[in-house]
């Protein structure tokens, strides 16, 4: 007993970090292993040929004007989204935490923004259908109005509404890091700007902003893997319309073309670890927690 | 005191934005639960068609939409095993991370990669692995890892909050006190780190419940609730899948409830203990 005991405190921490590290192995680093072999198989167009390595798929990859297009497109939405996420995350936690002045107010609106992030994904966005759609609510107001004669087209199974469905979820994933960081600024740096006659302009650009950038950097992590992998409302809003990565990647396993869908994912698997390692580079993440 | 107070400039504009953000995040959903309420009439809009519960009897016992009840049923069982998995290793990496063992950069970085990895690419990295071995991988196996590598980010970050802000000296104390390595643990570090542990159950559970990229690929032969709702999305949307979104958005609100209600009880006894030791002193150090 005492030998085992022994063993246990000599070996703690290896025992602890294993189940961990087993299951990354398995579940992380497995899967990706895998992805990076079938993606060097050949595809003879109708299926796979298991052991006959090629660089095929990734030289095809790289050839097609489609890839660009595809990249374009994802890094476009990327843009748009993360400069709409982090201006509203931006003021939804300012005035969370400088507006509002009780704390139990503060949490209570805070959870209130957080809470869908754990209801489903996929009834988030089917709950866009009966606003959006043909006969939907916007387009029956809009002709009530008289804005239009026939429904706005362009509100469901669009790149409109895959925004719509992404600010409207990915938000919280700014303004949450953003309020962390936030709460945490010593108001005596606000007063002594104050009082060195600083504008409230001058202090939001040179005190706060500042203070704020480890929650921007995690902020946009957050946003660029979210947009990246999105697969849920690319699959059910945006009606084939929309030519991101995930899209054509979700259409090529679809029609079972697993090698060049391997070589995709692993370009953009590339691609989110470069755009996150540089934000990395400027903050760092670990001493946020 | 508080008559001198005069709102900060901006004050309402942000206090706008706040509350419309509120009603773009909530009403969509407010609106399908009123929507689900609706009669044998297929209607996915307004007008509501009638007022009754026929789309909650159909789902509860399906006549000619498909059966939910058994990938509820699924998706359940997963989220229990999910989040219980989530929260002993998460616990356990929050321990070994306390002290700097060999490697745990690289690990921290692993944990943080498998956050941002496109979920498809773990799904069928996972589910072409399982095939290329001459197994198909299902909802208890292969969906099983796919979940944890999504749960297990959300856990072990929140451990590593948890215990950064643990004071050592309290398990110190406690050992001075001759309490042994596994009473310390059980006595002093489980109960302080509690209502985190919670906050990982929720993550874990609920994150499992509700998740659709990372199962697509590795469901198997039988579906998870998200993966059939989006099946039967496709192939034909009726207001039953109102019914079940108003139905399992419920439930998760019904889990959220409960995991805040325990946290905040936790709390409550602790600081009310606190508050009796206190005045106990007090009132021997009067006498």
């Amino acid at each position: 007993m005492a030998a085992i005991n022994a063993i246990f405190s000599r070996y703690a921490t290896a025992l602890q970090i294993s189940p961990l590290l087993i299951t990354l192995l398995f579940f992380l680093i497995g899967p990706v292993i895998v992805i990076v072999i079938i993606s060097l198989w050949n595809f003879n167009g109708f299926m796979m040929v298991e052991g006959d390595w090629t660089f095929s798929n990734y030289i095809k990859l790289f050839s097609k004007n489609l890839t660009l297009d595809n990249y374009l497109q994802t890094l476009k939405m990327l843009a748009i989204t993360l400069a709409i996420t982090t201006v509203l995350g931006f003021t939804l936690a300012y005035f969370l935490v400088f507006d509002l002045i009780q704390l139990r107010t503060k949490l209570l609106l805070f959870l209130l923004c957080v809470v869908p992030f754990w209801t489903s994904g996929v009834i988030r966005m089917v709950a866009w259908l009966p606003f959006l759609g043909k006969e939907g609510i916007i387009n029956q107001a809009v002709m009530a109005v008289g804005i239009s004669d026939t429904p706005l087209e362009f509100l469901l199974f669009s790149e409109f509404a895959v925004f719509l469905s992404y600010i409207q979820i990915f938000t919280l994933f700014m303004m949450a890091p953003l309020f962390n960081v936030m709460a945490r600024i010593n108001r005596d740096l606000i007063e002594a700007a104050k009082d060195n006659g600083a504008s409230g302009l001058q202090i939001l650009m040179h005190v706060i902003i500042p203070l704020c950038k480890p929650g921007l950097a995690i902020g946009a992590i957050f946003v660029t893997a979210l947009v990246a992998s999105d697969f849920t409302a690319i699959r059910i809003l945006s009606g084939a319309q929309v030519g991101t990565v995930m899209a054509s990647m979700s259409n090529q396993i679809y029609n079972v073309q697993y090698p060049p869908a391997s070589a995709s994912a692993i370009v953009l698997l590339l691609a989110v670890l470069l755009i996150v390692g540089m934000i990395m580079r400027l903050v760092d993440v670990r001493k946020q927690l | 005191m508080e008559t001198e107070y005069r709102r900060a400039p901006g004050y309402w504009p942000r206090a706008a934005i706040f509350y419309l953000y509120l009603l773009f995040l909530y009403g969509p959903i407010v609106i399908i639960v009123i929507l689900s309420f609706q009669d044998d009439g297929a209607s996915l809009s307004f007008p509501m068609q009638g007022f009754s519960l026929f789309w909650f009897k159909e789902v509860i016992d399906p006549s000619y939409i498909g059966d939910f009840r058994w990938p509820f049923g699924r998706s359940l069982i997963l989220g229990l095993i999910v989040m219980v998995l989530t929260m002993g290793i998460s616990f356990l990496a929050g321990l070994a991370f306390r002290k700097n063992f060999i490697g745990n950069i690289v690990v921290f970085y692993l944990v943080v990669a498998s956050l941002i990895c496109p979920s498809i690419l773990i799904s069928l990295g996972i589910g072409l692995g399982f095939s290329n071995l001459g197994m198909t991988s299902q909802w208890w196996s292969g969906a099983l890892g796919a979940h944890l590598s999504w749960t297990l980010p959300f856990g072990v970050l929140i451990m590593l909050a948890v215990f950064s802000r643990l004071d050592p000296r309290l398990e110190e104390a406690a050992r001075d006190q001759g309490a042994t390595q596994w009473q310390a643990l059980r006595y002093v570090i489980v109960p302080i780190t509690l209502p985190g542990l919670i906050g990982v159950a929720l993550f874990g559970f609920t994150l499992s419940y509700d998740e659709f990229p990372r199962t697509s690929s590795v469901a198997g032969e039988f579906n998870t609730l998200p993966v059939e709702l989006v099946n039967t999305l496709t192939l034909a949307a009726t207001p039953a899948i109102y019914a079940i979104g108003t139905m399992t958005t419920v439930f998760s609100l019904v889990v959220i409830f409960v995991s805040f209600l325990a946290v905040y009880i936790i709390q409550k006894r602790r600081t009310g203990a606190g508050f009796n030791i206190a005045k106990k002193a007090e009132k021997a150090s009067e006498g």
